[in-house]
């Protein structure tokens, strides 16, 4: 064989070649219909949704009122900043309970343990809490539960504080 | 009439049986017994002879038979229940306890379902250490390990996912400490979790994913795989069992004396079959199935625990950063086992229990300093030693991952050549003695985490956590 024809695709390869990319992309698009197939589903009734809180003056400041329903903590810092909170521990995903006595979150399961702003005190929880948008419009509280909020760190930034009305 | 060219029998009912059962019953010969092993379709899963010395019991213990027996318990029962059983929230438990007080023989079947999954696990893994300290993975019989490796990943996965379909509270928090788990893999652990779960939390979608993986794509991919294996292991044949000095047993010349598949495997295999059956309904008929209170979303218990078999995994969480102890690590184990056939391998080891005389006193010796050197390390990082406390600028990520992950390796590679040394032995033993250590390793965390820890996963004697 010379130089010339070695570098040459014969008809063979170039059959194998095609056949080839023609199986992979079968192969992708059955899996990107298996996939989609059994994606999640949208997340129907109240979890998920937007849920209205209460008026602003129903939170007093320093209360932590937990949502069931829309597994949130609704806290309102002392200052009067708002900022909700996901139930979701965020080491292994047990539901965190507020524990008044000792004001703050600690988690039944692996006694990670989290300030009422969602921050940190006691290992293996990795991070803070996550938080969930909080919206005041006309006096009203609104919880998006859509998309839970991950961060590194709480910041002061998180909080959000109802119009001062004069 | 007679046609003397037609060797069909006259009488029709004979013709009928002839025309199911082609050989003669009983087998005259063992030239009629071996025609029997061929043409049966379930008999034709062995050869018609086989070597006389893989016949011994403490050689296989019968192992991957009983696992294909536990399987067939679970599909049997399996079918049966889900005759009585709703996927769905609402009416999940509800059926559960129907299922323990208004069917007829429901909570035995559920006895029967609920415990031999569990064993399953144990013995697959026995079975994986059996072939291990036999030698059985050698040439050619690398990728039949790899297979049965896949095959523990499956059973696990089959009865993790069955763990939640109780929806107590037992199944519901398992499942959610379970799948947290896989949340800490890197950029695709979120997503995964959730296309799993069909949702962020374990929920109406995440029991009707789990169904289907149980009733239907998980057994179907384990008998699939199964009979893979077992056709490897019918064409790569059993490795011989040798004693110490490299003989065989019951045989003067080492010339392997071959027997006939019927009776003297068949018969075996029937016997311990029974024995095994006759065990697991005797317990099956005293030992319920745990079930506790119907799953309630808002409240964890406490402890929660994952299912047993994640213990030690669950353990390495509360000593890890969550990366390291979920995933890093898991899968440091899962890769060395996978590499493991493909290692060099001394081939007159081969069917000797743990390799050689050295190979046992070694393997002991991994199993004791792992019983005394794992409860101190969990004890002295629980009390004690507080890496991420004494460096308090670095991410716990490094602090509490790197930092003990590597002290660990190196204290691993001190292990592997300090023995080396002072037995003077091959690398083969020694590579089994740090086998012995690691796999000595898991089962006391996983005792540990199942049977130590209490009330806020804390540190305390057995029968203070129930």
């Amino acid at each position: 064989m010379t130089e010339n024809t070695q570098k040459q695709v014969t008809r063979r390869d170039f059959l194998k070649i095609a056949w080839g990319a023609a199986g992979a992309l079968a192969l992708v698009e059955t899996g990107g219909v298996v996939l989609s197939f059994f994606s999640p589903r949208v997340v129907e009734g109240e979890f998920g949704g937007v849920i209205e809180a209460g008026t602003v003056d129903s939170f007093p400041p320093g209360s932590v009122t937990p949502f069931t329903q829309g597994r949130f903590f609704l806290v309102r810092m002392p200052d009067g900043g708002f900022v909700a909170l996901y139930r979701k521990c965020t080491h292994l995903g047990c539901a965190v309970p507020w524990n008044p006595a000792e004001n703050r979150f600690v988690c039944p399961c692996h006694g990670s343990a989290f300030e009422q702003d969602g921050q940190v005190i006691n290992a293996p929880a990795p991070r803070p809490l996550d938080r969930f948008a909080v919206t005041i419009a006309d006096g009203i509280v609104r919880v998006d539960t859509g998309t839970p909020i991950q961060r590194d760190r709480t910041s002061d930034a998180d909080l959000i504080y109802a119009e001062v009305q004069s | 009439m007679t046609d003397p060219l037609d060797p069909r029998p006259e009488d029709l009912k004979q013709r009928v049986w002839e025309s199911i059962q082609r050989d003669e019953l009983p087998p005259k010969d063992d030239r009629g017994r071996m025609r029997l092993v061929m043409n049966n379709l379930i008999l034709h899963l062995h050869p018609s002879k086989v070597a006389k010395p893989t016949l011994k019991f403490t050689y296989t213990w019968g192992l991957g038979g009983l696992a294909l027996l536990l399987i067939a318990i679970l599909s049997i029962t399996g079918i049966m229940l889900m005759f009585v059983y709703t996927p769905s929230p609402e009416f999940a438990y509800q059926d559960m306890l129907n299922l323990q007080t208004e069917v007829w023989f429901g909570q035995l079947i559920r006895n029967l379902h609920h415990w031999s999954g569990n064993l399953l696990v144990i013995v697959a893994f026995l079975h994986l250490l059996r072939v291990f300290f036999t030698g059985g993975f050698k040439t050619p019989r690398e990728f039949n390990w790899i297979l049965g490796v896949t095959l523990l990943l499956l059973v696990v996965g089959a009865n993790f996912t069955g763990y939640l379909l109780p929806w107590d509270q037992l199944a519901y928090w398992a499942v959610t400490v379970g799948s947290s788990l896989l949340s800490y893999v890197p950029l695709i652990g979120e997503p995964l979790r959730n296309f799993l779960l069909g949702g962020p939390e374990v929920g109406a979608a995440t029991l009707t994913n789990f169904y289907g993986l149980h009733v239907a794509i998980i057994p179907l991919a384990l008998m699939g795989i199964a009979s893979f294996h077992i056709w490897r292991v019918r064409k790569d044949t059993l490795s011989i069992p040798h004693k110490l000095d490299g003989t065989v047993d019951g045989s003067e010349t080492n010339q392997i004396e071959k027997v006939t598949t019927l009776p003297h495997l068949v018969s075996r295999e029937f016997v311990f079959a029974l024995v095994m059956m006759g065990a697991i309904l005797l317990w099956s008929v005293w030992v319920n199935a745990p079930l506790e209170a119907a799953a309630n979303p808002d409240h964890s218990p406490n402890p929660a625990k994952a299912a047993w078999y994640f213990m030690g995994l669950q353990e390495l969480l509360l000593h890890f950063h969550p990366v390291f102890g979920a995933i890093i690590i898991p899968a440091l184990g899962l890769g060395a086992l996978a590499v493991l056939p493909y290692q060099r391998f001394d081939l007159s080891a081969e069917g000797v229990w743990f390799r050689s005389a050295k190979g046992r006193r070694m393997a002991l010796f991994g199993a004791l300093t792992a019983l005394i050197a794992v409860p101190l390390l969990v004890v002295l990082d629980e009390y004690a030693l507080d890496i991420p406390g004494m460096l308090p600028g670095l991410p716990t990520l490094i602090s509490n991952g790197w930092i003990p992950l590597a002290a660990l390796l190196l204290l691993l590679i001190g292990y592997y050549d300090g023995i080396k040394r002072i037995f003077k032995a091959t690398a083969c033993e020694t590579r089994q003695s740090l086998f012995v250590l690691l796999v000595v390793s898991f089962i006391v965390l996983t005792v540990i985490g199942v049977a130590f820890r209490g009330e806020g996963m804390a540190l305390m004697l057995p029968w203070e956590v129930l």
